[in-house]
């Protein structure tokens, strides 16, 4: 492949912005929001492949398995927390959940 | 030549698919926007030549992640756009004005490089990165290991039938 580096570093950063847009202006919804976080991860992942092929240093592949890894668990909790929160609100909506019972 | 034109038609690809992703107002058609945009990320992981970081794409991102939250938004019933929900011209307008910010700096620090020169990525057998994989990075792999327990337990924990009301149901009989 003979695409410059830059070429992907603005790739990354679009695809990153696009994920913080969207993390701003979904604010009111939880699934949506980690929707979001998902996209900025995966652009985050990009820029850590882009870097590990053009230098050819493994350590790129690495960290983005481990941000694969780490992904996955933050997943799985937050939509674990999600059902928790609708199972007591019955709503999604983060603008709802004001209040702390302690 | 040809991989260039590939590898800009996938961008292009994941590029449309995220804005519509994030553009969408049903969960669901969102959600899969998001998996078209994967897949073409996926192939330009393999373009760049880590066939390894592509398949786990496939595999964990768009086979696990996002089945995950289409079973989440579909035990919810949340896949449905008429709730008000989405977010209107109010919400947009930051997020569009922090995008374009962002944006426009992005641009300035590229415009004010010299021309890109264009890269020959170094192919890295699936043998040396497992070889620093489990030599150089064996702790962050324990590590990785703990932390994906410690999301099962907290799952676990979270998705267990809400232990405090039968406790009051059981004390107020």
């Amino acid at each position: 492949m003979i695409v410059p580096l830059e070429h992907i570093l603005i790739l990354a950063g679009v695809l990153f912005f696009a994920g913080m847009a969207g993390l701003v202006a979904w604010r009111a919804n939880v699934i949506m929001m980690l929707v979001s976080i998902e996209i900025m991860l995966n652009a985050v992942m990009l820029v850590f492949v882009a870097g590990s092929a053009r230098w050819g240093n493994a350590d790129g592949q690495l960290f983005a398995l481990f941000i694969m890894a780490l992904t996955s668990a933050e997943v799985s909790l937050a939509l674990a927390m999600v059902v928790y929160l609708h199972r007591r609100r019955k709503t999604v909506d983060t603008d709802l959940f004001n209040e702390m019972s302690g | 030549m040809i991989e260039q034109a590939i590898f800009y038609i996938l961008a292009t690809v994941t590029v449309i698919g995220t804005i519509l992703a994030i553009t969408e107002k049903h969960p669901v058609h969102a959600i899969l926007y998001l998996v078209t945009s994967l897949f073409s990320m996926a192939v330009i992981f393999f373009l760049l030549m880590t066939p390894l970081v592509a398949a786990f794409e496939v595999i964990i991102y768009a086979g696990a992640i996002m089945v995950l939250f289409l079973f989440v938004i579909m035990m919810l019933d949340l896949g449905q756009p008429e709730k008000g929900m989405s977010p209107g011209w109010r919400e947009w307008l930051p997020a569009l004005l922090l995008c374009g910010i962002s944006l426009v700096s992005l641009g300035i620090v590229i415009a004010s490089r010299h021309a890109p020169d264009s890269m020959q990525p170094v192919p890295l057998a699936i043998r040396e990165v497992a070889r620093r994989l489990f030599q150089e990075h064996g702790l962050a792999v324990e590590l990785v290991s703990l932390q994906l327990l410690f999301a099962l337990v907290g799952a676990l924990y979270l998705g267990k039938p809400s232990a405090a009301p039968t406790k009051k149901e059981v004390e107020t009989p």
